[in-house]
């Protein structure tokens, strides 16, 4: 029998999915019957999937022109000049 | 007479890299534009400064550009880009003499059991309930309360969805030790959400 610990410890391979079947059963079925690491499966899925859900924000455009000026300055400098 | 630039948006990250390596500088462009936001956001994630942060881009773009002959084409461009990147954010933060707990190799003891102490379900769905800025103060600070080398494993591999092996070779740790830093990064970070977003009152058991 698998305890709460041993979920713990595999508790990435289970949500990556790089457990192997049967361990993969074993840990589906202690979470299927444990109130408490049902929670932390369920909370943990919600944190990775809020994070993988945010968007990246553009960049302000004064920055993106700083970056876009420095680009283009240092990639001049450093052609041989013909 | 300029000749009339291709369909930009319809080229993909390959033939933009190709274009790039031939001389063709507005593909180049075109590739700081598709990706500056992300690597911005990871930058300022892993070096936690505005100003860092800013030079990491301009740092990482630039050097991505002098080693466009170097790319071969065995990963993603993005992929090859992260990792320049995370290497001029490591060096930002090395830099901090401030900083004393950067190591990202060092021995550490994961201790899952201490940081599952929140058991309680959260309270709807956070990306409805909050306003996008919201949802991303409290996912920065998160974030940001984590320890480095926690904090750019979980960034690597489950923001910018990195492989575990290219988030090992980004960083030059092992395998193991990327699985057990994500692990507690993972584990620390539910629990610190948990505390904002779970039910509240005796409503947090109705699951029981």
């Amino acid at each position: 029998m698998l305890t709460c610990k041993n979920l713990l410890s595999e508790l990435n391979s289970y949500l990556d999915d790089e457990a192997d079947p049967k361990l993969r059963e074993e840990l589906q079925r202690h979470v299927n019957e444990c109130p408490n690491c049902w929670v932390i499966v369920d909370t943990t899925k919600k944190t990775l999937k809020v994070y993988k859900g945010m968007e990246a924000q553009a960049l302000p455009a004064d920055m993106e022109n700083r970056l876009m000026d420095a680009l283009s300055r240092r990639i001049a400098a450093c052609k041989p000049q013909a | 007479m300029t000749t009339p630039l291709p369909q930009i948006d319809g080229l993909d990250e390959a033939a933009l890299v190709e274009r790039a390596k031939s001389g063709e500088n507005w593909a180049y462009t075109e590739l700081v534009s598709r990706y500056n936001r992300k690597i911005f956001r990871m930058a300022k994630q892993i070096t936690q400064s505005d100003e860092d942060a800013e030079d990491v881009l301009q740092e990482a773009f630039f050097k991505a550009y002098q080693h466009l002959n170097d790319f071969h084409g065995n990963s993603k461009f993005y992929t090859w880009l992260v990792r320049i990147a995370v290497n001029e954010a490591l060096m930002k933060l090395r830099k901090r003499k401030s900083d004393k707990t950067v190591s990202l190799d060092e021995e550490l003891d994961t201790g899952e059991e201490t940081i599952t102490r929140e058991i309680a379900v959260w309270e709807g769905d956070p990306e409805q309930k909050y306003s996008q800025t919201e949802l991303k103060t409290i996912l920065d600070e998160a974030i940001d309360g984590l320890k480095p080398s926690f904090r750019t494993v979980f960034v690597l591999r489950d923001v910018e969805e990195l492989s575990t092996e290219e988030t090992a070779e980004s960083l030059g740790l092992s395998i193991p030790a990327v699985k057990s830093r994500l692990l507690r990064a993972r584990l620390e970070l539910r629990e610190k959400l948990t505390r904002m977003f779970k039910k509240k009152g005796e409503d947090a058991f109705a699951y029981l």
